[in-house]
Formats: C-alpha cells, sequence, structure tokens
C-alpha cells in the first residue's frame, strides 16, 4: 500500500527515506515542492497529489512533512491515520517530533518504520509492542549502552504481537502501581460581535496513565454517562460493556494512553467561561486604528480561570501596535501579524484590559474585516460539561493501585468574531 | 566465486587502513564522501570479531541508507554477517539485505540459506520474521523457495506465521505474477483461518491478488463479519472495503422500493428508525419489520446476511482510528437502507476534530453523501461553520458542504454566516463564499432575490477579485431569467459610474448588450458614456466597449449608429493590436458594404444567439459512482488498482452459497444467548489468542468436522436466520475446544518464550474452572453482572486476596443445607468474581471437570432443598397439575409400536434444580416386549446438559411406564436431541420445550412485585394490547390460561382488574414478572418484564395465545 515514505523539513530537504518496495527516486518529491510552492502556507498543501505514476500522500506535522508514495488505489484516510500513527510513535519514543530528534535517532526511527510496515501493509503500530521491540532510548541505558557495547533493540522476541490484548506488553511489574486519568474538556465555540454564542460544543478526551503490574483489568464508571452523546475508543475499551452498562471495562496498555474521546449531547447548553468586550477599529484615513479589549468571567462555576491568551491575527497591513495592558504581557509579531497577549489569570475584580493604537502601512486600504480573537483559557478543577468519574475498579491483580482522576477545562478553537 | 574472491581483496586493502572510528556520530553528514577509505573502515569494521564494532558499522551503514546514499558496494561485507548471533546486528543485516537484494541479486543468494533455516526454527518469531525477510528479498531467482516457503507457512501451528504468511503472498505476486493460480491457493487456506490476526492480512493479500474471486469469500463471509470487532484496525479497514463490493454482489438494493416504503406510512419507518438507536433488539425488530414488510406484501426483505454485515460494521464507528470511521461510513452509505444511513453522520463530524489532513478527506467525502443524503447532515450544520484560522481548503470545502446543506428553512442562517464569510481576508475563500451563495440562489428559489442583492452590493467591494467573482456570479444569475431581473440590470448600469474595477466594468457591459433588450433605454445612454470614457479604459473593458456597440448597432441601429462608428473610429487608431483587429473585424461584419460578404447576414444570429446559461452545480455531483473514502473518490478519477463498486443485483444470487457446513437446529435458536455470546466475545477471544501459540489448524478444522456430525438427523427449520446463530454456537464450542486443547498442551514441555505467558493462562483458567462450577451449581449465575457491579461498589476499595476468598469458598461448602446459605453463596460469589479476569458467559458452560463435580452435586443438593422448601411456602401457587399438556415425543407408527409421550411435570427437579423436570410416559403397543429402554447419542446446544431417565429394562406388549429425565435447556428453547433406543431400534427424537416451560414459579408479595417490576422496565418489559376472548373475561379463566401458558405463578393484587405472575427462569433465574390488565369489553394489557428480552417476547407471543384463542 504505502511504497515509500520520505520526511522532509519546511524547507525542502529530505533528510530520511524509507522503501518498503522497490526504491523509488527522489524526484517524485518534485511534484509536492512544486505544490508546496504555490500553496504558500505549508497547511495549505493538499494531502493528496496526483503524480503521473504515482500518488502523494503528504502530513504536516511538527513542522515536518511526511510524504508518502502510494501506486494503486487506496484508502486515503488508512494512510493519513498511519502516518500520523508514525509520529504519534515517534513523539512517543523521543518526547517530540522534529527534524533534530529524527536526525539523532535515525537508525531507531528507521528501525521504527522498517517494524510498522511490512510489504507497505501496517504490522506492528501499538506502542506497547514497538517498545517491546526496540526500546526507547534513555539518558540510563545510552550509557550503560556505550560501556558494555550493548544496544536498544530488545533481545527477548515480542510476546506482544502474538496476543489478541495487542496493545499491552506482557510481564508489566511496577513498585508503584497507580492509574491516573485526566478528564479534558475542550469549549470550541464561535461567538460573534454582537456576543451571541453561534455555535459552541464541549469535545472531551479522558487521557490515562496507567502503570500497573500484570494484567489489571479496569472499570471506569460515570456519574452521569447520558451527558456522553458521542464517543470513539482506545481499541482497549470493551464497546459491548459500554453499550450495555454505560461503563468503560478495559484492559489497558502500559502506559500514557487516550482512552476516549467524546462529544457531549448538544442539548447540553454550553457554559461559556468568558465574555469579551472589544472593539477594533480602522480609520478611513491617517493610516492607524484602535484596538480596545477587555475580557471579563461569565460562567466559571466559582473557579479562576488561568492560563487566559489572546491571539489575535492581524491584516496584513498592520505594521506596529502601540497597546497597554492591564495586566499581563502583549507581542506582535510583525511577521507573522499575530497579536499574543498573555494574560494568565482573570481576576474578576479588576478585569483585564488591552487598550491602544495599531499604525498601518501608509496608503494601504482599509481592511474590510476586523480580525476574529482566538481566546485561550484553562479552568482546573473542572469539566465544564459536569461529566464526573464515580470510580474505578481493578480486576484481576491483587495489589491495590493508587487512583487518581484530574479534571481540566480548556478553550478548543474558542473564536470571538468582531 | 568472484564475490569471494571480492572479500579478499577488499580485507585486504582494509588492513591497511588503522583504527576504524567508531566513535562517528552515525547521522553526521560527513562520513559519506565518495571517500572510499571510510567504507573500508566499515568493511573492517563489519569484519571484526567484535559485535560491538559490527553493530557500530551497522548502524552507520542503515544511517546512510536512511539518508537516500547508495551504500551499495559494502554488500559483500555485509551479508556475511546474515547468520550473526546479535539480534540487533542481525536486524540491521536484514535491514541492509532488503534494500539492496535487487541491486545484487546474486551475492543476495548467499543469504538465503540462513532464511531457510529460520523457516525450520521451533521459535514461531523466528520462523515469521525469516519468511518476512526471504519474501521482502526481490530477486526473481528465489520464486520457487518463496513459493514453497509461504505454502509451508500457511499451515503453520503458529497464526502468527501464518499472517506473515499472507504478507508474503502479494510480495511474491509483484515479484512473479505467473504464480497468482498458486497463491489463490494460499489465500483461499488462508481465508478459512479463523484467528483475528491473520484474517485482516490475508484479505489484504486477496485485495492485492486477487479481489475479482468474489466466489472464495462465500464461505468465509460470515466468519468475517463476526471476527471484525477483534481484527486490528488497519486490517479492519481492508475488510470493510472488501465487504462492501461484495455485498453490492450478493444482495438486493435495500431501497430498492423506496417509494413504496414512504407510502407504506411511518409504522415501517420507525421499525428502521429506532434500529439505529437500540441495535440490542435489532434482530427483535428486524424480525417483526420483516413480517410488517411481509404483511404489506412488500417484496424486499434484508438477506439476514446483509443484516449481519451492518450489525457488526456498526460499532466500529466508535473507533478511534478515522480510517476505520470512514470504512463503516461508506459501508453505510453503499448498503444501508435509507433511513438507517444517518448513523455515520454523527461519527463523521467527530472526525472533522481531527488532523487537518483528516478533515480534508472526511469533508470530501461529506460534500458527496450531502448531495445525495442531505438530510442526514442537516442537524449538524454548525459543526461545518468556517473559522478564520481553518486553512483555505478546509473552509472552501466546509462552504461546499454548507451549500449543499441549504434549504427553505435554514438558508437564512446559512447567508448570514456567508455574509460573514465574505468579509474574510483570505480572498480566495471569499471567492468561493461568492460561489457558494450563487448556488444556492439558483437552488433556493425564494432567496434568489436576496442573493442577488448581496451581491450586487459586493460589486462595490475594493477588492478586485471579490467584484470579478459577483459580477461573474450575477452574470449566471441573470443568465437564467434575464427578463425578471431588468431592474438589476439597470442598477449595474448605474455602477458604472463608480465601479473602477476593470474586470467588473467589463462584466456588466457584458450584461448590458447581451440583453439591450430589456433595457432599452438604458443601454444606448450606457454606450454614449462609455463613448466618452473610451480612451481611458482598460483593455478589456475596451473589447467589451466595442461588444457593446455592436449588439446595439444591430438591435437599435437607429439610436446607436453614430456612437458605434465613433466607438470604432477610436479603437482603429488604439494602441493594442487586438482592439484594432477586433474593431475592423466588427466594422466588416455589421456594417453592411458591398464588399461585405455573406457573413453580414447572419451578423445579429452570430453576436445575439441564445448563449446557454451556465450551470452552477456542486463539483461533487455524481462522485458517488467512485466507492466512497477512496483514493479515486477523492481524485474524481480511477486510480490504479482500484475496483468499481459492482451496481445492485437484479435478483439476488443464490444465499446458500455462504452456508457453512455446520450442525443445524432448529429454528428457535436461544437469540439471546448469542447476544450474550456477542458480549463476551472479545474475552474470549482474549484468551484464544493467548492460547495461540500452542493452537493449530488441525485442531480447528477436527472440532469442525466433529461439529459436523453433531448435525445428525435433525430436522432444521431452513431459514439463514437459524444458520447465523449456529455460527455463533458453533465457535463457542470450538473456542472450549481449542482451551481443553491448549491446557492439554500446556502439560507438555513448552518453548522458553511462552513459559511466562501460558503459565499465566494457566491460572486463568483455574479461576475460571472454579467459577464455572461455582456458576453451574447456582441457579442464579445470570445475575452475576449484576452482582458483581453490585460488589464492586461495596468493596472494590479493599480488594480480597486469592486465597481468603478460597478459603471462604470451602466454608461456604461445607454449610449444612438451609435458607441462609443461599445468601452466604450469594455473598461469595461476588466475591469470586472480582478475582475475574473476564466476566463470562452466564449461561454454565458443559465444561464440567471431574475434579469438581462433587463439590457442585453437593451444592445442588443444598439449592434443591431450599427450591422445595420454596414451593412449600406457596403451594397454592402451583400451577394445576390436570392443566398439564402433553406432547408426542415418539409416534406409535414410527417407533414400531413404541408410543411415547412427555410432558412438563412442573415439578422441581430433584437430581439437579437448574434442570427442567420432563415426564416421559411410554405406551408399548407392539405385540412383542420392548427391554432396555434407554437414551444414548444426546446432541445438544452448548451450555445445555440433560441427565437421562434411568433405564426401562422390560416395557410388557400393551404395559406403560413413567420415567423423568431433567433437561437444562439455558433458558432457550432450542431443542434437546437424542436417540431413544429400544435393545432393537433406535429412534431419533428431539424435545423443545415451550417458553413457558423454562420457569419455575417463586412467590412474591405485591411489594415486592413491584419493586422488582420498577428495576426491569424499558428494554426489558413489553407491553401488547389484546382483546380477550369472550369466554375468557373473568378472573379466574385468565388466570388458568396464563398459568398452563407458563409455569408462573399467581402474586396477590388489590385490585380485582389485574392479575400478577411472577417466576424465575430455571437455569439462570431471572426474574419473569406478567401482568395483565383488564378494561372495558374485553380489552386487555399485558406486559411481561423480564430481564431475558428473548424469554420476554416469546412469552408475550405464548400468552397472547392462550388468552386469545
Amino acid at each position: 500500500m504505502i511504497h515509500s515514505l520520505f520526511l522532509i523539513n519546511q524547507s525542502g530537504d529530505i533528510f530520511l527515506e524509507k522503501h518498503w518496495k522497490s526504491v523509488i527516486g527522489r524526484s517524485v518529491c518534485d511534484y509536492f515542492f512544486e505544490a508546496k510552492e504555490k500553496a504558500v502556507e505549508p497547511e495549505n498543501v493538499p494531502p493528496v497529489l496526483q503524480t503521473p505514476h504515482h500518488y502523494l500522500i503528504t502530513i504536516f506535522r511538527g513542522k515536518l512533512f511526511f510524504l508518502s508514495v502510494i501506486q494503486t488505489e487506496v484508502s486515503p484516510l488508512f494512510v493519513i491515520e498511519f502516518l500520523h500513527r508514525i509520529a504519534d510513535t515517534i513523539q512517543d519514543y523521543f518526547g517530540e517530533c522534529s527534524e533534530t530528534v529524527i536526525k539523532d535517532n535515525v537508525v531507531t526511527v528507521y528501525e521504527l518504520l522498517e517494524e510498522m510496515l511490512d510489504n507497505g501493509f501496517p504490522l506492528a503500530t501499538e506502542s506497547n509492542i514497538l517498545k517491546e521491540m526496540i526500546k526507547p532510548p534513555t539518558i540510563l541505558r545510552s550509557v550503560v549502552n556505550t560501556l558494555t557495547g550493548g544496544s536498544n533493540v530488545g533481545d527477548m522476541l515480542p510476546t506482544g504481537q502474538l496476543s489478541n490484548i495487542p496493545w499491552r506488553r506482557a510481564g508489566v511489574k511496577y513498585t508503584n502501581n497507580e492509574a491516573y486519568f485526566d478528564v479534558i474538556e475542550e469549549i470550541d465555540a464561535i461567538v460573534d460581535k454582537s456576543g451571541t454564542t453561534v455555535f459552541a460544543e464541549i469535545q472531551g478526551v479522558i487521557e490515562a496513565c496507567v502503570r500497573l503490574s500484570g494484567m489489571p483489568d479496569l472499570t471506569l464508571s460515570f456519574m452521569n454517562p447520558s451527558l456522553l452523546d458521542d464517543v470513539s475508543f482506545h481499541p482497549c475499551v470493551r464497546f459491548k460493556r459500554w453499550e450495555a452498562e454505560r461503563v468503560l471495562s478495559f484492559i489497558p496498555p502500559d502506559g500514557n494512553f487516550t482512552l476516549m474521546n467524546y462529544h457531549v449531547s448538544s442539548q447540553n447548553v454550553v457554559a461559556i467561561p468568558v465574555y469579551v468586550k472589544q472593539s477594533i477599529n480602522f480609520f478611513e484615513s491617517g493610516s492607524c486604528g484602535r484596538l480596545d479589549i477587555t475580557i471579563g468571567p461569565k460562567q466559571t462555576m466559582g473557579k479562576t480561570v488561568e492560563g487566559l491568551m489572546v491571539t489575535v491575527h492581524m491584516p496584513k497591513a498592520v505594521l506596529s501596535v502601540n497597546l497597554t495592558p492591564t495586566q499581563g504581557s502583549c507581542t506582535y509579531d510583525s511577521a507573522t501579524k499575530v497579536l499574543v497577549w498573555d494574560i494568565g489569570k482573570l481576576n474578576p475584580q479588576k478585569l483585564p484590559n488591552l487598550r491602544g493604537s495599531l499604525s498601518m502601512q501608509s496608503g494601504a486600504p482599509k481592511p474590510e474585516e476586523n480580525p476574529s480573537l482566538n481566546i485561550d483559557l484553562k479552568i482546573q478543577q473542572l469539566a465544564i460539561s459536569g461529566l464526573k468519574v464515580s470510580r474505578l475498579d481493578m480486576y484481576g491483580e491483587k495489589y491495590k493501585p493508587f487512583k487518581g482522576v484530574k479534571y481540566v477545562t480548556k478553550a478548543g478553537k474558542f473564536q470571538v468574531r468582531s | 566465486m568472484s564475490a569471494s574472491s571480492a572479500f579478499n581483496d577488499e580485507k585486504g586493502g582494509s588492513s591497511s587502513v588503522g583504527e576504524p572510528e567508531y566513535g562517528h556520530d552515525p547521522a553526521s553528514g560527513g562520513i559519506f564522501s565518495s571517500d572510499y577509505k571510510r567504507h573500508d573502515d566499515l568493511k573492517e569494521m563489519l569484519d571484526s570479531n567484535k559485535d560491538s564494532l559490527k553493530l557500530e558499522a551497522m548502524k552507520r551503514i542503515v544511517a546512510m541508507i536512511a539518508r537516500g546514499k547508495n551504500a551499495s558496494d559494502l554488500f559483500p561485507a555485509v551479508v556475511k554477517n546474515v547468520a550473526c548471533k546479535n539480534i540487533e546486528v542481525k536486524k540491521l543485516v536484514y535491514v541492509y539485505l532488503v534494500r539492496y537484494a535487487e541491486e545484487q541479486q546474486d551475492l543476495a543468494l548467499l543469504s538465503i540459506s540462513t532464511f531457510q533455516r529460520g523457516l525450520k526454527d521451533p521459535n514461531q518469531l523466528i520462523r515469521a520474521s525469516a519468511l518476512r525477510v526471504l519474501s521482502s528479498i526481490r530477486v526473481t531467482i528465489i520464486v520457487p523457495i518463496m513459493m514453497l516457503a509461504i505454502k509451508e507457512a500457511a499451515s503453520d501451528m503458529s497464526p502468527y506465521v501464518r499472517k506473515t504468511a499472507a504478507h508474503a503472498i502479494p510480495k511474491l505476486y509483484s515479484l512473479d505474477p505467473e504464480q497468482k493460480d498458486q497463491l489463490i491457493e494460499v489465500i483461499e487456506k488462508l481465508l478459512a483461518d479463523k484467528t483475528t490476526l491473520v484474517a485482516g492480512s490475508v484479505v489484504m493479500a486477496f485485495e492485492e491478488v486477487c479481489p475479482e474471486r468474489i466466489d472464495l469469500i462465500h464461505k468465509n463471509y460470515r466468519k468475517l463479519c463476526n471476527l471484525l470487532i477483534d481484527v486490528e484496525e488497519w486490517g479492519q479497514v481492508v475488510i470493510i472495503n472488501m465487504l462492501t463490493r461484495y455485498a453490492r454482489t450478493q444482495f438486493l438494493n435495500p431501497n430498492i422500493n423506496e417509494s413504496l416504503l414512504e407510502e407504506g406510512g411511518s409504522g415501517e419507518k420507525t421499525f428502521y428508525g429506532s434500529d439505529d438507536e437500540e441495535d440490542e433488539d435489532e434482530e427483535e425488530k428486524e424480525k417483526k419489520a420483516e413480517t410488517a414488510a411481509m404483511a404489506k406484501r412488500k417484496p424486499y426483505v434484508m438477506d439476514p446476511d446483509h443484516r449481519l454485515l451492518l450489525r457488526n460494521t456498526k460499532p466500529l464507528l466508535q473507533s478511534r482510528n478515522a480510517a476505520v470511521v470512514m470504512a463503516v461510513a461508506q459501508l453505510y452509505f453503499h448498503l444501508a437502507p435509507k433511513a438507517e444511513v444517518g448513523v455515520i453522520a454523527k461519527a463523521l463530524v467527530r472526525l472533522l476534530r481531527s488532523h487537518s489532513e483528516v478533515q480534508y478527506v472526511v469533508l470530501q467525502n461529506v460534500a458527496t453523501m450531502t448531495i445525495k443524503r442531505r438530510g442526514m447532515f442537516e442537524p449538524y450544520l454548525k459543526s461545518f461553520y468556517i473559522r478564520s484560522t481553518d486553512p483555505t481548503q478546509i473552509k472552501v470545502l466546509k462552504l461546499e458542504v454548507l451549500t449543499n446543506l441549504a434549504n427553505e428553512t435554514n438558508i437564512s442562517t446559512i447567508l448570514r454566516e456567508f455574509q460573514t464569510y465574505i468579509k474574510s481576508m483570505d480572498k480566495d475563500f471569499v471567492a468561493a463564499t461568492i460561489q457558494a451563495i450563487g448556488r444556492c440562489a439558483t437552488n433556493i428559489g425564494e432567496v434568489r432575490d436576496t442573493c442577488l442583492n448581496g451581491l450586487v452590493q459586493l460589486l462595490s467591494n475594493r477588492d478586485e477579485l471579490v467584484v470579478a467573482e459577483s459580477v461573474v456570479v450575477i452574470k449566471k444569475l441573470l443568465q437564467m431569467q434575464p427578463e425578471k431581473h431588468s431592474d438589476i440590470i439597470k442598477h449595474m448600469a448605474k455602477l458604472t459610474d463608480n465601479i473602477q474595477v476593470p474586470m467588473a466594468r467589463a462584466s456588466i457591459l457584458w450584461l448590458i448588450g447581451e440583453y439591450c433588450e430589456h433595457v432599452p433605454k438604458i443601454a444606448p445612454d450606457v454606450l454614449r458614456k462609455m463613448a466618452k470614457s473610451f480612451t481611458n479604459e482598460e483593455d478589456i473593458v475596451k473589447l467589451q466597449i466595442i461588444n457593446l456597440a455592436a449588439k446595439l448597432y444591430l438591435t437599435n441601429s437607429k439610436q446607436t449608429k453614430l456612437l458605434t462608428q465613433y466607438v470604432l473610429n477610436l479603437a482603429k487608431y488604439d494602441q493594442n493590436y487586438d482592439i484594432r483587429d477586433r474593431a475592423r473585424f466588427i466594422r466588416q461584419l455589421i456594417v453592411p458594404t458591398e464588399k461585405s460578404g455573406a457573413l453580414s447576414k447572419y451578423a445579429k444570429k452570430l453576436f445575439l444567439a441564445l448563449k446557454p446559461a451556465p450551470v452552477l452545480e456542486s463539483p461533487f455531483k455524481d462522485r458517488d459512482h467512485f466507492q466512497l473514502g477512496s483514493l479515486s473518490h477523492l481524485l474524481n478519477a480511477k486510480a490504479g488498482g482500484y475496483q468499481e463498486l459492482p451496481d445492485w443485483p437484479e435478483a439476488a444470487p443464490d444465499p446458500s452459497v455462504r452456508n457453512v457446513e455446520v450442525p443445524e437446529w432448529t429454528k428457535c435458536s436461544s437469540r439471546e444467548k448469542r447476544k450474550e455470546k456477542k458480549v463476551e466475545k472479545p474475552f474470549y477471544s482474549d484468551s484464544e489468542g493467548e492460547s495461540g501459540p500452542t493452537e493449530s489448524a488441525d485442531s480447528e478444522s477436527d472440532s469442525g468436522s466433529g461439529s459436523e456430525s453433531a448435525s445428525g438427523s435433525e430436522v432444521s427449520a431452513s431459514g439463514s436466520e437459524s444458520e447465523e446463530s449456529e455460527e455463533g454456537s458453533e465457535s463457542e464450542e470450538e473456542e472450549q475446544k481449542d482451551k481443553k486443547k491448549t491446557k492439554k498442551e500446556l502439560k507438555k514441555p513448552v518453548q522458553e518464550s511462552e513459559s511466562e505467558q501460558s503459565s499465566e493462562e494457566e491460572e486463568r483458567k483455574h479461576a475460571r474452572k472454579s467459577k464455572i462450577s461455582k456458576s453451574e451449581s447456582e441457579s442464579e449465575s445470570d445475575e452475576e453482572d449484576e452482582s458483581e457491579s453490585e460488589s464492586s461498589e461495596s468493596e472494590s476499595e479493599d480488594s480480597e486476596s486469592e486465597a481468603e476468598v478460597k478459603k471462604k469458598k470451602k466454608a461456604a461448602e461445607s454449610k449444612p443445607p438451609c435458607k441462609p446459605v443461599k445468601k452466604e453463596n450469594k455473598k461469595e460469589k461476588k466475591e469470586i468474581s472480582l478475582l475475574d479476569l473476564d466476566d463470562f458467559d452466564p449461561t454454565p458452560s458443559p465444561q464440567v471437570t471431574p475434579v469438581n463435580s462433587f463439590l457442585s452435586s453437593s451444592l445442588v443438593t443444598d439449592l434443591e432443598g431450599l427450591s422445595l422448601s420454596d414451593s412449600v411456602l406457596a403451594p397454592a401457587t402451583m400451577a394445576p397439575s390436570s392443566a398439564l399438556k402433553s406432547y408426542e415425543l415418539l409416534h406409535r407408527i414410527t417407533g414400531e409400536g413404541l408410543q411415547v409421550e412427555f410432558c412438563f411435570s412442573r415439578q422441581p427437579f430433584s437430581p439437579d434444580a437448574n434442570m427442567v423436570a420432563v415426564q416421559m410416559h411410554f405406551t408399548n403397543n407392539a405385540s412383542a416386549d420392548a427391554k432396555s429402554l434407554h437414551m444414548e447419542d444426546v446432541k445438544l446446544q452448548s451450555g445445555m446438559r440433560v441427565r437421562e431417565f434411568p433405564e426401562i429394562e422390560l416395557l410388557p406388549a400393551g404395559e406403560t411406564a413413567t420415567a423423568v429425565m431433567g433437561i437444562d435447556f439455558c433458558d432457550s428453547t432450542q431443542a434437546a436431541n437424542f436417540q431413544l433406543c429400544t435393545q432393537t431400534r433406535k429412534f431419533f427424537v428431539s424435545i423443545q420445550p415451550p417458553v413457558g416451560e423454562l420457569m419455575r414459579p417463586v412467590f412474591l408479595t405485591e411489594n415486592e412485585f413491584k419493586k422488582e417490576q420498577g428495576q426491569l422496565m424499558g428494554m426489558n418489559e413489553i407491553t401488547e394490547k389484546l382483546t380477550l376472548d369472550a369466554t375468557c373475561r373473568n378472573e379466574h379463566t385468565i388466570v388458568q390460561r396464563v398459568t398452563a401458558a407458563a409455569n408462573l405463578s399467581r402474586v396477590p393484587c388489590g385490585s380485582d382488574k389485574e392479575c400478577r405472575f411472577a417466576g424465575r427462569t430455571v437455569t439462570s433465574g431471572s426474574l419473569v414478572l406478567v401482568t395483565v390488565v383488564t378494561r372495558e369489553e374485553g380489552a386487555a394489557q399485558l406486559t411481561v418484564n423480564c430481564e431475558k428480552m428473548v424469554i420476554g417476547t416469546m412469552l408475550v407471543k405464548d400468552i397472547l395465545l392462550a388468552l386469545t384463542q
């Protein structure tokens, strides 16, 4: 299916290539470079390109392009999903997915790619199995390896591949057995000029960090599962149990993983934690403009709003800004035309305000549209939908694990139009 | 050999180069210069004895390969290390070999023997890896070796090796397509494999090698459907795509009589509609829908296999993998009845939260879907709203979807959104929005004027692109019905004073010229103004002025003759030669002179021909002839290797081709049980997977044939529904066999690498075994789930140690039979369940191991006592024995004089409380004595058990005898089949219980009844309205008829309008509550509450029959 893979950095250098069938020359990437040139912005490069003999499917991730070469019909999502899985694996192994990291660990990455695909068809993509075969580098291990000449390839044969619980490796042992779950909810909203909500919904994700010995069988139940409208699960979750009892029953992978994603039913009115009062004006004459933004708490459920940040993509004509915030700091990148106001904690007594003038390129026409504001925020200890985990039970192992659930609400794609 | 001499040379050369630099960072770029000495370093390192040196060299070489540098000259040095002991070196050598073998075929052959040896290794992982590398070496000479290796691996014991074999098939095929026929044989063999590990890979091989051989799928279709949920995610995508194509060739179009269905009224629709929401009792509904369809003489009935596919793929919409979700979505789009397709919308909308590449693909597909099935996505309209931060390509696609979704009701909201978009800074996006507005205007008549006005306003936009796009769109809109919009044309004429954008001016002039007949007064005036400013206009505007002049001259020469000449004269001396040419050409054409030829006669036709209105339609129209989700669909062009999605067949091909030869049981299979099995499935397969290493293909086929013989002489009702169920049970049987097998093999010495795992497996087995015996001995195993969750609430914090539990268990066993025991037991059970990894099939399994049989029997007696005392407590509630109905087991004639009848005595069966007592009544009508009457060869569905009646040694002619046997029907109405033997003859007989006999009465007070009923609401409650027979309108008859139909006891009740009955199912002890409420004139309502829905529905049917006849 996937014939070859090229990793390309933003400036267009191919720094890694892997072929699963016969070798395809680098020149095939020229079609991609052409499209990249045309698209200007890297995220505007079409993910699927057709060339006379091949198809190129590309993802853009961590400032890198993962370009795969396809020769015959295949589901494009299959390839895209797989390329993201490669990026995820690299991130999982080395902490980040960047050019430097890949270049530093080129052999390990190459070995990983070798194991993940066989003849272009995915073979082992679960990080638990891969880690059994190719040990991720740690400082300790690299020191030991240089001293002893050892390697980071597992000398045990991986047994995970043989089991039907491929996501969990066998023989896990911990002295501290712990299971932590983070319920993270994101508010996606579009608020219009007048402050009315055009569209709002809550998307949630449960990230788990499970370090339990043996083969624990966990059951996570909710106080109010009826809130969940649409869900998707890690393959370990027993779907039928969920259908019947609305509990999550699963044998977890070892380590960090995403247990489930959910969407809160749209019947519930979404609480919008902050309001924004803004006026951005560009004057027809004098090539300048005024900006005045105030943010205040709206429905915060009695919690503090933290990490408040406003990002504005200014029109091209805005050369510089002269703004004074009452709280936090404000920066303007004149190259990317992005204004960032990092506020921090929202104090309901003293509302943060940003005010000042914008200077424009002289002679440029007045921008048609006012830029919209992207809001970032974080509320600890709160799941804005009201979702609550009622309990976590463990079967199959005798020890008593530490358990913990944490709730966080964040702004997802939260946009205020102006 | 040239190769070996090459080795020597190189060795000699390298020895002169000093110390190798192995501290060198393999990733640094410097090492690959064309400097051969560097490579000599590497060669020397490879030849050294130290693994660490070799490893370092290999790492550097692989780094070179990764960066696309040529390392082929190292081939001889590397290939020598193929048999290296160090696993990492070996792995890297494999990597190198696979990369360069094609270029160095002769040398590559040196390594083959290593792999051939590896193929025989006792360790499955080594076998698999040898096959993987061997098949990846693209050297044509070894094709026969590969073929042999694949064939051998395809029947390997280990499913993992078989999976590798499946992967190797397409590799060999691409190397040598001539091998196709042989490879198809291997594929056919592997398709029959029953493990989830192999399924995805072999279907992938099938798709690459022989996608046209759809006939290979028939026999494996149901198995693939059932395995699907446990296959790894990538395999799922491939299987689902393949099954979509398969279903298109084998089943009928479910929407074939869409129009008929719509006439059929809402009743039918709701059946399908509710199907989507609760697939729990989909089958029930489906059956109802089927009967409803029959009743209305609808010709279309969905093939149960078709339904199976839809049902088994639906849970995968919840997958985390976008490709799986998309695959299911396209399957539903292409295969499901119209009313059911809606379920996919939610899942697809969810994918819009994913990476932008995923969004891009999903939106493309949604765009196609919205054209055909708009209603599906309408509720999610707002999810397609555009954010200023979306990449342009996503914005444009969302716009496409929004446009497709627009209708009379939502158009105002959509237009309001569009208004915001028009102000965007992203001009490509604005242009797309304007086009979208134009499309909305053409599609929805009501808003055409609003849109037009809005677009006209845009004409004053500063951005040229926006104006140009608006004019173009307005032009298109006006072209559709110009007569209505002369005022807009007039308005546009006025705009010429203000608008400076040349493109817009040009477009306006074209419009006025084209429709000058609609604006006869203004047109000449516009021309006048234009003539005035002609010299200052841009070229495109000048050209359009000439056009306008020409058109006006032709229609209204009186007023414009002079103007036209003036314009043409100006143009004649223009700097631009295009304009000069145009002026000359037009003058010749329209101004008649002697010289002008025949053409000028047709000038009017040339200029004012009716131009066809442009069609504003979605670029996604008709894209759905490509299979959705495919690359071809995305590109809207056939990609290489694309398999057309076939059209539905006119008539369905023979469905029996999918039948697998398995025992056939009667139609009244227990659906309930299958459901439960489904629930349990992942668990089984978990354990199945672990037992994998020891499981062999042989054992599978063994068990297959075993169950085949089990089919015996069973009288089976035809119909694939029953077959479907058989598969389920069959697979369970196999699983159990597998397990036994595994257990046996575990006693043999196992390979090192697996020992750990298997001991774990054994442990688990232990736990399970004890559990099974436990649940068997207890009558309430079905409550297990419930109790488990209860227990988890109460005790999960302090998990108990196994030993403790065991102790308690023993204590429980030794307790004397008295009532408290039951409670105690219950409590024990809860704790035990904590031990279990899996929650198991609540129906007791037939695996009774001798070890704990004494244990269970002692508990049985305990329980027996309990159930007796129950009936003592409520003697009045027992059903009158006179009402017992007897059934014929063996007819006098077939039995050659021996006649056997049986009835359900409704007495507790003393040896085993979980069994239903069946009283057999033998009559010997023959002239000779019958000797040694006994049972043999009992064939049961899994989980069922029988206690045979004691042998009747002699039944003299003319005499009668009775005997009692016990059958545990496992709360299903499946028949128990056995042979009734006399000394000389054997008769095949079967006992099938009416559902009413699967329960025993319990005594409840009114309050208890109400409380229990309150807990069995929703899906567990079935209500039917009925009209009582004239003879059956008093309380007494109702009670009599209900108790005759089902073994229930009456529950006291305050109202005389209401009769209540209660019972528990014999095997699982699930409560069965029946309420009959009578109203005026024989109207009545029957309510059955039972946890087991299938029992409930069947019971409703039986009681209805009893009350209405």
